[in-house]
């Protein structure tokens, strides 16, 4: 999917939506946006007074109502082409994934044990099907007997194969992905239609799509506009047959559409539809709109420590010796030890003391015995030259070396001590009976991470660490990444219960999570994102799913919540703004011929009344086109306090929608001036 | 022209710290509290309680709320027709006044229970003396409590957490009416009458002028209804001439202190916001932008009368004074007719026919604005929240987040409602305006021709709609068509804002309250007041810039060219 949305632009989008902004062309269509849908029939009336007068001998052809009407025309169709375009770019994804789904069939399991081909549509919820390496998955299910790596770049774009096994989290398989080695059999959890690529692809399609609260609440305001508008207008026509100025109706359409807020009107369903188009080029797949709108009011973030805060594995970070001058002898024996350790703190032990001390494995490292890591002994290490290597935790090493005539040393006890209370991990490194050191195992966190929580505190939002580990280790890892909160020693209960009291509070919660147990608390956070490696549950329960399943991702989700209500702000303000220099082109050059007096308000000094009007309907229609980019691509969002991003955007987008229409408009006038067009 | 504006400085000062001083015992009143009032009258509100069957430890949800307050105005509505219909069979009528035309009558209930009191007729020559006090004077209490009361409930409703009350209606009416405007109207009653206000029952004065002409002065109960009119921003004359005639306003300080009394309750709520809220920058913020908006609004009137009309000024000196308040000069002309339209006031002590063109537009831009421009007792507040929640829509959107307000999320519901307050008032306006000049029998009523006869409509109908009641003369109003017309204007502008704001109210009440922190808007902040200035100032000039063009802005170009009419 990274690959298609990669060339957003690309020409067959184009042309694609240069198609729909005629076939939206249709009353049934244009009626879902009442905003265009008032400009939609100022077109009709506005041609057929051309048409009409212009037959008739009244008017020219080619004149100010042909090109008010050509305008007009061009309004509606700018506004079909912005939401074309916005459902084009998911369409192409979503045709993208159907043709992965044409798989055909799969082998069920019948009762009796024999396997059958059947073709992929029939599976229902509760069958059994086969799937061996070099196969598609024909629907989703859960894996109930087997282990097997699975390609799923077909719906995350990741081509790094992933495992599924039966029990545990990492049972869940999805439809249309690809078995690469070993056999499966799963359980069919969905019936057709309703699997996650069905789901996926009617939400890319936005054939479901629905409003969001916030666009519905801001689709009233703009109704609310454009009433008074139409009444502004009516009620015109009499007030100035009062004083004996005659408008003519044209010309009242035209002022019309100009006021009514057309730029976000048709823009507003293409910025919704770009903002789920956004998060999933981010890989995430928000169920709905309402999500991501609740992403940009999240001020707690709910953080697992594992993978989100810290890269997941403990590491080696670093050695101290009892003796002082022992140190490279210590790390030359934690290198020994944790040779034949293949868990990740032995690996990264092995880097260190390679990295930092440069510690050398010897030659003869072949006629060593290795004594590799037990749960029982809890010690690993290896024999050489007849000295024994041992590193293991810290009682295990003791009772050896106690064992072995030696004794061990207060100090090391003191510094095992240390490392726990810094949240760290001791691993006691012996040669023989003669302590040497301690290896300090540490949760690494990840680079960065602290600015960034900096960064979030600045906005507004409390970042809360979740972890399994005791107390103390988990305040001092919350130290080190600049959390504002931890708790510690969370099961699923917890979690649930804390973000029932976040809300309870006020707080809109976002939180990740995978396992079947983070189901409820997925259900129960305003923004809950499922990892894609999770379980059927967990996705299920989330509003969002992450295809790449990295937790950090939440970040970018609350930040895409943000750009989008952004975006939603900063049109409107600008499509109201422009409405004052629409004003002085139109009310001018409206009365100016029954008052000359009029003519001090033509600030702008247009060369003619219809020049002017028309301008400013050219400008109005024009304005849409170049603002779809923005509306795609978002406004863009840094993490700053509310006032700093209001003052920002108030100037930009207030400001810049005051005084960019006032040059637009002056520069279409002389341009067609030039023309001679009217 | 330093007096001028020292005159401006040292009322917008004294009123400023009055109003604050006054919060307090204000608040609380409003919030049910002892106070120094309660040894005294505490007695009178149970009884009040007792007498009407009233438990005021009721909690109300908005729409019970809504309906006693609707229920209460049309029985006021009911009574006051009543009262005007059968006047001739009632006391108090020493000048054997005749009943009211139905018409009338209603329009006149329609005014006086909305808090307009638009004036179609005179009041020394059509009411009696017992119309005047026990329902003219009583509405004028009774208005003003309701708006009051549509005030605290909406502050209610911002303030509590998670809850369906608003407060109970007849319990806030009572209190209102019983601490706070009995007692000011008493005082400044009696100050009216220190100055020379008339107050008594006598018959009309019968007096032979130098020039041999016989004349008949009006007398009556002037100063107890005087105080309330003010106050209550309310503003129907006891006579037709308001507060310029001698008898209503008849010292500069009597008439500074008519002006004061329009805008001091209104601050005062403001004050009292901040203070029940426990938020005192939130009413301060809201305060200041009415205040740069009242002084937008004074500085541009003022500059308009002083720089008068060229083709007279050369002959009766600097500004024109035909009309306007001639024996306190223009400045009090000024602050007068800015502090009347910007509080729904409506009382005048010049004639807005008779202002320059620009100025005229600023008193009809002001009402245009929904009075919120400082604005009506309890009207000002409510009308501006309305924008408030306009403003912290947009501008919430533009920091990332769904809009909310004193930590209540802003949504779909909030919008319509707040989109109908805020439109409902101008759609009245333009659709009569424009309704009325399609009608012969209404047009024949414009005095004059051209821009200025527009403007002479679409002030009536602005001041009907906004609650006001200045009537920019000229127009014959009492007609048919005008006394319905404009009674729907009035009832429409009055409840077709409450109701929407206590709906608001209601659907605020039950949200939960959003932690405040930095990524929250700060409403109190000099760029959001800038905001709010702005969105009031845009939408306003939205909505009537085309119909503004047509009538005061041509009249002022041509003025300059020394055309009139």
């Amino acid at each position: 999917m990274k690959k298609q949305s990669n060339s957003s632009y690309n020409q067959a989008i184009i042309k694609d939506a240069l198609k729909g902004c005629l076939t939206k062309l249709t009353p049934k269509e244009q009626l879902k946006n009442p905003i265009i849908f008032v400009v939609y029939l100022g077109t009709f009336i506005t041609g057929f007074i051309w048409i009409y007068e212009s037959s008739r001998g009244n008017i020219p052809l080619f004149g100010f109502e042909f090109w008010v009407f050509v305008w007009l025309f061009f309004t509606v169709l700018f506004a079909n082409f912005a939401e074309a375009l916005a459902e084009g770019r998911g369409k192409a994804q979503a045709s993208a994934l159907r043709s992965g789904k044409k798989s055909g069939s799969a082998n069920k399991l019948s009762e009796d044990g024999s396997l059958r081909k059947v073709s992929s549509e029939s599976l229902r919820v509760g069958d059994v099907v086969v799937v061996s390496a070099g196969e598609v998955i024909p629907s989703d299910g859960e894996v109930i007997k087997g282990i097997a790596s699975i390609d799923e770049s077909a719906i995350t774009g990741e081509s790094a194969p992933v495992i599924r096994e039966s029990g545990g989290d990492r049972n869940s398989v999805t439809g249309g992905t690809l078995v690469l080695s070993d056999e499966i059999t799963i359980k069919i959890t969905k019936n057709p239609g309703e699997t996650f690529l069905d789901r996926m692809i009617s939400l890319i399609e936005g054939a479901k799509r629905q409003k969001s609260p916030n666009e519905i609440a801001l689709s009233i305001l703009l109704m609310g506009l454009t009433a008074i508008f139409i009444v502004v207008t009516l009620t015109l026509k009499p007030m100035a047959l009062h004083v004996n100025a005659d408008i003519s109706v044209v010309s009242l359409i035209a002022l019309l559409v100009c006021l009514i807020p057309t730029t976000i009107g048709g823009l507003l369903s293409a910025i919704g539809i770009a903002g789920m188009d956004r998060l999933l080029k981010k890989n995430v797949l928000a169920m709905s709109g309402k999500a991501i709108e609740a992403a940009g009011d999240v001020n707690v973030l709910l953080l697992d420590k594992t993978g989100t805060i810290t890269f997941g594995n403990r590491m080696a970070s670093a050695f101290i010796p009892i003796d002082i001058k022992e140190l490279d002898n210590l790390a030359y024996a934690a290198l020994l030890t944790s040779l034949s350790d293949d868990t990740p703190e032995g690996k990264s032990t092995v880097t260190f003391a390679q990295n930092t001390y440069s510690a050398k494995e010897p030659a003869n490292i072949q006629s060593a015995q290795f004594i590799p890591f037990s749960a029982y002994t809890r010690m690993s290490g290896l024999d050489l030259d007849g000295k024994e290597y041992r590193k293991g935790a810290v009682d295990a090493i003791e009772k050896c070396v106690t064992a072995s005539g030696g004794k061990f040393p207060k100090e090391a006890h003191d510094m095992c001590m240390q490392i726990g209370k810094k949240g760290g991990t001791p691993l006691v490194v012996c040669e023989g009976s003669k302590v040497l050191g301690v290896i300090h195992l540490k949760d690494i966190i990840k680079p960065s991470i602290k600015e960034k929580f900096a960064e979030f505190r600045g906005m507004g939002i409390k970042t809360v660490m979740i972890t399994g580990d005791n107390p103390i280790t988990a305040a001092a890892i919350a130290a080190e990444a600049g959390v504002d909160d931890f708790v510690a020693e969370a099961t699923p209960d917890t979690k649930i219960a804390l973000i029932r009291n976040y809300q309870k509070e006020g707080f809109t919660v976002a939180m990740t999570g995978d396992g079947t147990n983070d189901a409820p608390a997925l259900a129960q956070a305003d923004v809950g994102l499922a990892m894609n490696s999770g379980t059927q549950a967990a996705k299920e329960a989330a509003n969002m799913v992450d295809m790449d399943s990295s937790p950090t991702k939440l970040i970018e989700v609350v930040e895409t919540g943000k750009e989008l209500l952004m975006t939603r702000g900063a049109l409107t303000t600008f499509s109201l703004a422009n409405d004052i220099a629409k004003y002085f082109a139109i009310i001018p050059a409206l009365f100016v011929v029954a008052f000359p007096q009029m003519e001090v308000l033509n600030i702008m000094h247009l060369s003619s009344p219809q020049s002017a009007i028309l301008s400013a309907v050219i400008f109005n229609a024009l304005i849409i086109i170049a603002l779809i980019p923005l509306a795609i691509s978002g406004v863009g969002y840094k993490a700053l306090s509310a006032d700093v991003v209001l003052g920002k955007n108030l100037v930009i987008y207030g400001l810049g929608g005051i005084i960019v229409p006032f040059a637009g408009i002056k520069l279409l006038d002389m341009l067609l001036a030039t023309l001679h067009l009217l | 022209m330093v007096a001028d504006i020292t005159l401006f400085i040292s009322f917008l000062i004294l009123l400023l710290g009055a109003a604050k001083a006054y919060s307090g015992f204000f608040t609380k009143v409003l919030v049910g509290e002892k106070n120094v009032f309660t040894p005294l009258l505490l007695h009178v509100e149970n009884s009040l309680y007792r007498l009407c069957g009233i438990n005021p430890q009721l909690e109300m949800n908005w729409k019970k709320y809504a309906l006693a307050l609707m229920l209460f105005n049309g029985v006021g509505i009911v009574l006051v027709l009543v009262v005007v219909l059968s006047q001739h069979l009632l006391p108090l009528n020493p000048q054997g006044l005749p009943a009211l035309p139905f018409e009338l009558a209603f329009n006149t209930a329609v005014s006086f229970v909305t808090n307009t009191n638009w004036q179609n007729y005179s009041g020394e020559s059509t009411m009696s003396y017992f119309s005047q006090m026990f329902v003219l004077s009583v509405q004028n209490f009774l208005s003003a409590s309701t708006g009051i009361a549509v005030a605290v409930a909406f502050m209610r409703g911002i303030i509590s957490k998670e809850s369906e009350s608003i407060g109970n209606f007849w319990a806030d009416m009572v209190r209102i009416t019983l601490y706070v405007l009995l007692p000011l109207s008493l005082v400044s009653a009696l100050f009216l009458i220190s100055q020379g206000v008339i107050q008594n029952f006598a018959p009309y004065v019968s007096a032979v002028t130098l020039e041999g002409v016989n004349q008949s002065i009006p007398m009556g109960p002037v100063a107890s209804q005087e105080a309330i009119k003010m106050l209550g921003t309310n503003g129907g004359g006891f006579f037709n001439a308001n507060s310029a005639h001698p008898f209503e306003n008849p010292t500069s300080l009597s008439n500074f202190v008519q002006v004061f009394s329009i805008l001091f309750l209104p601050v005062s709520l403001l004050f009292v916001y901040g203070k029940m809220s426990q938020k005192s920058g939130e009413g301060r913020s809201i305060l200041i932008a009415m205040v740069v908006l009242f002084v937008l609004m004074l500085g541009s009137h003022y500059a308009s009368e002083k720089f008068g009309n060229p083709q007279i000024s050369g002959i009766v000196g600097e500004s024109a004074m035909e009309g306007k308040e001639v024996r306190f000069g223009i400045a009090s002309t000024s602050l007068f007719s800015v502090a009347t339209t910007a509080a729904s006031c409506g009382a005048v002590n010049a004639m807005h026919d008779s202002l320059t063109p620009l100025a005229g537009m600023v008193t009809m831009v002001q009402m245009m604005l929904g009075e919120i421009v400082i604005g009506g007792v309890g009207a000002g507040f409510y009308g501006m929240m309305a924008y408030v929640i306009l403003s912290v829509f947009i501008a919430g959107l533009m920091i990332g987040r769904t809009p909310e307000y004193m930590g209540k999320k802003i949504e779909a519901k909030e919008m319509t409602y707040t989109v109908i307050a805020v439109l409902l008032p101008g759609l009245c306006i333009l659709l009569f305006t424009g309704l009325s000049l399609l009608i012969p029998d209404a047009t024949s009523s414009i005095s004059n021709p051209g821009p200025h006869g527009l403007s002479q409509v679409l002030y009536a109908f602005s001041s009907a709609s906004a609650n006001n009641g200045s009537a920019f003369a000229g127009l014959s109003g009492n007609t048919l068509y005008y006394n319905y017309a404009l009674a729907i204007c009035m009832f429409v502008g009055r409840f077709g804002v409450i109701i929407p704001m206590l709906a608001i109210a209601g659907s605020l009440a039950r949200k939960k309250v959003v932690p405040f922190g930095k990524g929250t808007l700060n409403t109190q902040s000099a760029l959001f007041i800038t905001l709010l200035v702005a969105t009031i100032v845009l939408t306003g000039a939205l909505t009537f810039f085309p119909s503004l063009a047509l009538g005061p802005v041509i009249e002022h170009l041509m003025m300059l060219e020394r055309i009139s009419f």
